[in-house]
């Protein structure tokens, strides 16, 4: 049997994937960070299509907001640079 | 963070969001037991208000939680919990079983009371710990 997908998940999931490997390749620290943040909204909002609200919830606050503040205050104590 | 970045647009722009994410956050620590949210995603909301305002007015702007205090809010939501969990033995149910509390409620109601109480400890120990880590991060910066 093969599973059906819902369209709108594989808009997400296809923005995900795009996101994970855009934060992979970019050479700059703050670029990465920015992207990864907007990868942390597509899962939440992804999350929310699948009916888990409070995970979704959680990912758009800790993953989006709470993350990126850090990470950025990490990168403005080291290098910007990935090399 | 000795330096804030403070524009005037960022000034407006956090002082227009701030009173919002602090009520969203309580919002969120209140109702957590009976819709989507709970004490971790208030706590860390009410965190992202207090690093928000850290981060544009700098630690003069007067919302510095301090690492000592920011450390005993942590331990104080901790005996929140473990206190309001050691109450149902006290009274003679099992840990965290909030309906054997002498409260004058049905019991639906007392363990709706309880959860609360729980999901505060939570929040308060959060959002102690998230000022704690964004502190640790910013003196680090400012010593090298």
């Amino acid at each position: 049997m093969i599973p059906t997908l819902d369209p709108l998940a594989v808009v997400f999931l296809t923005l995900m994937i795009i996101c994970a490997i855009s934060v992979l390749a970019v050479r700059d620290l703050l670029t990465s960070v920015t992207i990864f943040g907007t990868f942390s909204f597509f899962s939440a909002t992804y999350f929310a299509i699948l009916g888990a609200v409070d995970v979704a919830f959680t990912e758009a606050a800790v993953g989006a907001a709470i993350t990126a503040v850090f990470f950025v205050t990490a990168i403005f104590r080291t290098d910007r640079g990935a090399d | 963070m000795k330096l804030a970045f403070g524009s005037p647009a960022l000034d407006a722009a956090s002082r227009l969001m701030t009173p919002f994410m602090l009520m969203f956050g309580a919002y969120v620590v209140v109702h957590g037991h009976d819709s989507p949210g709970g004490g971790f995603q208030g706590g860390v909301i009410i965190a992202a208000c207090i690093i928000l305002v850290r981060l544009v007015r700098g630690r003069a702007g007067g919302w510095m939680l301090a690492p000592e205090r920011a450390l005993a809010f942590a331990c104080a939501g901790l005996g929140i919990f473990i206190g309001v969990g050691l109450l149902g033995p006290i009274f003679g149910g099992n840990f965290l079983d909030y309906s054997a509390l002498p409260l004058l409620l049905e019991a639906p109601k007392a363990r709706a009371a309880g959860s609360m109480a729980i999901e505060i400890g939570v929040a308060v120990t959060v959002t102690g710990v998230l000022s704690l880590i964004f502190d640790a991060l910013v003196e680090a910066r400012d010593d090298g």
